[in-house]
């Protein structure tokens, strides 16, 4: 469990990047931490593997003051997929993953043994293993910096719009992937976008944020879909819009054509959705 | 061109070259000069440099000090340390030491800060100390631009450790000024020829060297170190 006790951060030129922001985030789930630009939400994420240090308040795993723990040996037990990868461009994609494991000491064989099923964990041709990052497309690049963020099974993994540089059906695909690995992993996953669709597919709980990190509401996906708190969250999401009012009109040869407010189409419903099951 | 062609005759020449005090000891002594100028210049510029990239301090101070001594004549400074020093290697040392250790310092820093913020911090993120950090990120990855820093000071070494004869050491100086003195000007002028082969000859080095990094992925460009200076 991560708990944000009155934490808040100022930085040294006088920006508050976060007020004060209280917040407990449940082991084995996965917590997105959604808002627009600039609202804090890296500072929020760096807090937890001392990336950035609380100016105020205190962060908490597993009771435990972070603020106790030395930085390193902190950074190495908490996964960190970062916005543009963050991998090392001298290194080949199987060093890039093996990073950690060889950091605290294992035998190259044994971490490039471990590299290599991650790779397979994510979805990454064993082929890739010898390349550069550079020689890698922005979602393989995706996929080593969250094989490397697992490479020493951490309990815990922080992951900054980690698909935000790539484009939508490789997006999807990704959170896909991301949703299967979770069911199987069950890290706890504190995860940070700007992209309302991608926090309601992968969260357990999302936490919208307003700027300075001032908490606009925090709930379930369908919490917040339902009952948004105020309006900043009903605009967030698009409710004001209309985005997520939906009508579905009957088509002329079975089914249902389902759209939107402003009657943009948003897909298909089929005759007897209950018998066909979920897709 | 008389005295040109005169010079290249006297290089010809097997004389010239064999035997104590010849032109090929002259150069072998020319070239350990220069080596362990730069040696020491290297231990005492790198770390310095190294230090100062990776932490951001003494930026200032290192740039300022460097433009100071990169502004002292050479000359002046060998006439100094051999009154203090006296006749014989130690000083022509010092004042190459002082050539050398600017470009060495500057390449070694520029190098650093060449690196990638955003990489150096995922690096830290990732679990690194300050030393691997530095170790396995900064240093490989600014590796062509300290190259370019050791490049720039052989080169300016090499060129200027003429200068020992002046003193009563030997290298290339050596003929080059016995021929000023007796009006030999092909052995002034082969001499000299001697010394700007050397350097082209280094510096081919160092290229061939940074041609290679260039291959590697990932590292910094070498076009870096003008801009840095
Ligand atoms: N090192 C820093 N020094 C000063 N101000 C900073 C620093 N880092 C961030 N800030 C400021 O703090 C605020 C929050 O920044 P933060 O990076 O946490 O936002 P964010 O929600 O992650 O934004 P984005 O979605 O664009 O990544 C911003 O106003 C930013 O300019
Ligand atoms: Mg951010």
């Amino acid at each position: 469990m991560i708990e944000f006790e009155r934490a808040g951060k100022t930085y040294p030129d006088g920006t508050v990047a976060v007020g004060e922001f209280s917040l407990r985030i449940p082991s084995h789930t996965t917590t997105v931490l959604l808002g627009s630009s600039g609202c804090g939400k890296t500072t929020l994420l760096r807090m937890v593997n001392r990336m950035v240090d609380p100016t105020s308040g205190r962060v908490l795993i597993d009771g435990e003051d972070v603020a106790q723990e030395a930085p390193v040996a902190l950074r190495r037990r908490i996964g960190y997929v970062m916005q543009n990868s963050g991998l090392l461009p001298h290194r080949r994609v199987i060093d890039n993953i093996a990073t950690v494991p060889r950091l605290t000491g294992m035998p190259r064989g044994a971490a490039h043994e471990r590299a290599r099923e991650l790779m397979r964990t994510v979805g990454l041709d064993s082929g890739l293993a010898r390349r550069y990052p550079g020689q890698l497309s922005g979602g393989q690049q995706q996929r080593v910096g969250v094989a490397r963020a697992l490479a020493s099974d951490p309990n815990i993994l922080l992951m900054d719009e980690p698909f935000g540089a790539v484009d939508p059906l490789v997006r999807m695909e990704l959170q896909r992937e991301l949703r299967r690995l979770q069911t199987q992993l069950r890290k706890t996953i504190l995860f940070v976008t700007h992209d309302i669709d991608e926090a309601l597919a992968l969260g357990d709980q999302i936490v919208v944020l307003q700027p300075g990190g001032q908490i606009a509401q925090a709930g379930t996906p369908e919490e917040i879909v339902a009952a948004p708190a105020n309006d900043f969250v009903a605009r967030f999401l698009g409710l004001d819009a209309g985005r997520r009012s939906l009508r579905a009109r009957p088509q002329p040869g079975g089914g249902w054509l389902v759209s939107d407010a402003g009657g943009r189409p948003l897909g298909v419903l089929p005759d007897d959705p209950a018998r066909e099951g979920p897709g | 061109m008389n005295h040109l062609s005169a010079a290249v005759d006297w290089l010809l020449d097997a004389q010239t070259w064999t035997g104590p005090g010849q032109l090929g000891a002259r150069a072998t002594e020319h070239l350990g000069y220069t080596a362990v100028a730069v040696l020491i210049a290297a231990v005492i510029a790198l770390p310095a440099g190294l230090a100062i990239g990776h932490t951001g301090r003494g930026r200032a101070a290192a740039v300022l000090s460097s433009g100071a001594v990169r502004a002292l004549p050479t000359l002046g400074l060998l006439t100094l340390a051999a009154l203090a020093a006296g006749v014989g290697l130690v000083a022509p040392l010092i004042a190459l030491v002082v050539l050398a250790v600017p470009s060495i310092l500057a390449g070694a820093y520029a190098g650093v800060e060449s690196v990638d913020r955003a990489t150096v911090d995922a690096a830290r993120a990732q679990g690194m100390n300050a030393w691997q950090v530095l170790w396995r990120v900064e240093v490989p990855l600014g590796l062509p631009i300290v190259i370019g820093g050791l490049r720039l000071a052989v080169l300016q070494v090499t060129a200027t450790a003429t200068l020992a004869a002046y003193v009563g050491a030997g290298g290339l100086g050596r003929p080059l000024f016995l021929g000023l003195r007796t009006y030999d000007y092909p052995m002034m002028l082969g001499a000299s020829l001697v010394v700007i082969l050397l350097a082209i000859l280094l510096d081919a080095c160092f290229e061939v060297v940074q041609r290679l990094l260039s291959y590697a992925p990932g590292l910094a460009r070498t076009g870096r170190l003008r801009e840095a200076r």
